[in-house]
């Protein structure tokens, strides 16, 4: 493989203090996000360069299981941040981190232990990269899901309520809220998946195909993370969306937007 | 019963709570059965609520009932194809006309109107009060009635709860009719 040098990568960030100075030009109100990303970006990724190089020379369990459950967490915090409508920090981080949890533990399981079953089964080689690529997409799964239903849900209130006087059980009064947003959390992963090797090479195939795999064990490890990424990402959302359409109403089923965090 | 007072001295909040849509203190009791001893659902179809604004959440008008009743239909003014009209389309008297039958086909034991002739011109307001009468004769049930228009209350109570801030009264307005099940908070 053509290893890179520093310089390399000066180059590449090149274009993105053009794209910085051009939307500066234009008003975008975007530059300072970009650069604060990029440099983000560097930073993060060379730590879990040096860190994966110690877990992986380590063959830990207990290191391994450290530094998912950081990522858990993390990933708990980013699923309530940006959203239109937050829930409350504590409920969103409790109800996202548990959502993420069960769905995308249980997929990197069942990769390590049935379908891939490497040597120690908690080779970080294969856990870390795993669980990063189902966490990261369960998250974006999740935290779409949870803005459109709770975007929906306070718009809707008054629909909502009528529903509930007319006598239906909040389950009915909430269905089709519930089910929009399952759906447009699963938009992304049923796009990627549909349009992978027209459009688009994914990512996790490119890389292997650069480092020197043989195309077509790229491609059946590809399709392998499809399908979990897929599954993980579905059950999460269903999960998380059920949880938190749950808290909205009280015993009485009556609508209780407590858990949001509305300016009054 | 009619109720009235001044605007944001909570009547509607009132009326909710009877309803079970907001979270109270002490006991409602619809004859004899207790709002906590039945479901929630149970509870609001038995009590129906009648907002002063309804809302609407499907394409048409017909996915909001099960089944059509020929009686309540064509005693507003509506025929059968009423189902297939979309609602954007419509006026803000046959929403309301709408509304109250949407209400009355649960087979409500009470009824709760919040202002439900508000947004009315005098005929439709005349064929809703009909309604509401006729209703209640029929099915022999409490009604409360909240409205600013004196005169409507005046046609359509027996009893009238003015409230105020500081106290509240009850005043007749014809002789009381005995009533099957009564109605306490």
């Amino acid at each position: 493989m053509i290893q890179l040098t520093p310089w390399d990568l000066v180059i590449a960030s090149g274009m993105i203090i053009l794209l910085a100075i051009t939307s500066l030009m234009l008003q975008l109100n975007i530059s300072k996000q970009l650069i604060i990303a990029a440099i983000r970006n560097v930073i993060q990724l060379l730590l879990i360069g040096y860190i994966l190089k110690l877990i992986f020379n380590s063959n830990n369990l207990y290191f391994l299981a450290s530094i998912a459950t950081v990522m858990l967490v993390v990933a708990g915090f980013e699923i309530n941040a940006r959203q239109k409508y937050p829930l409350k920090r504590w409920v969103g981080f409790k109800i996202g981190t548990s959502a993420l949890f069960i769905s995308s533990f249980a997929m990197v399981l069942l990769t390590l232990m049935v379908i891939v079953a490497p040597t120690p089964w908690y080779s970080p080689q294969y856990a870390i990269p795993l669980l990063g690529m189902l966490l990261g997409n369960t998250m974006n799964g999740i935290s779409l899901g949870m803005d459109k239903l709770n975007q929906t849900v306070y718009l809707q209130r008054l629909v909502i309520e009528q529903r509930l006087m007319l006598g239906q059980s909040y389950h009915e009064a909430i269905q089709d809220i519930r089910a929009e947003s399952i759906r447009t959390g699963m938009i992304p992963i049923i796009n990627s998946m549909a349009i992978a090797g027209l459009v688009s090479l994914p990512g996790m195939m490119t890389g292997q195909i650069l480092s020197g795999t043989p195309p077509v064990e790229a491609v059946k490890y590809q399709i392998l993370i499809f399908f979990l990424i897929a599954a993980g990402t579905g059950f999460g959302i269903m999960l998380a969306v059920w949880m938190i359409a749950k808290r909205m109403f009280d015993d009485r089923q009556r609508l209780n937007l407590d858990i949001l965090q509305i300016k009054r | 019963m009619g109720l009235t007072g001044p605007s944001g001295i909570g009547k509607s909040i009132l009326l909710k709570a009877l309803a079970d849509m907001l979270p109270h203190q002490g006991d409602i009791f619809l004859g004899d059965i207790e709002s906590q001893t039945i479901s929630a659902p149970q509870w609001r179809r038995k009590v129906a609520l009648l907002p002063a604004e309804s809302q609407w959440w499907c394409e048409t008008v017909g996915e909001h009932f099960q089944g059509y009743d020929e009686v309540l239909f064509t005693h507003l003014g509506f025929n059968k194809d009423v189902l297939d009209w979309q609602v954007s389309h419509l006026s803000s008297g046959e929403k309301q006309r709408l509304a109250c039958i949407r209400v009355l086909m649960n087979q409500p034991e009470a009824l709760l109107l919040d202002e439900p002739t508000a947004n009315l011109d005098p005929d439709n307001r005349a064929q809703l009060e009909l309604l509401i009468r006729d209703y209640q004769h029929k099915h022999q049930i409490p009604v409360v009635w909240i409205s600013h228009d004196k005169e409507q209350l005046e046609r359509v109570c027996q009893q009238l709860l003015t409230i105020n801030k500081s106290h509240y009264d009850i005043s007749q307005i014809a002789p009381e009719q005995t009533e099957e099940h009564g109605m306490t908070a």
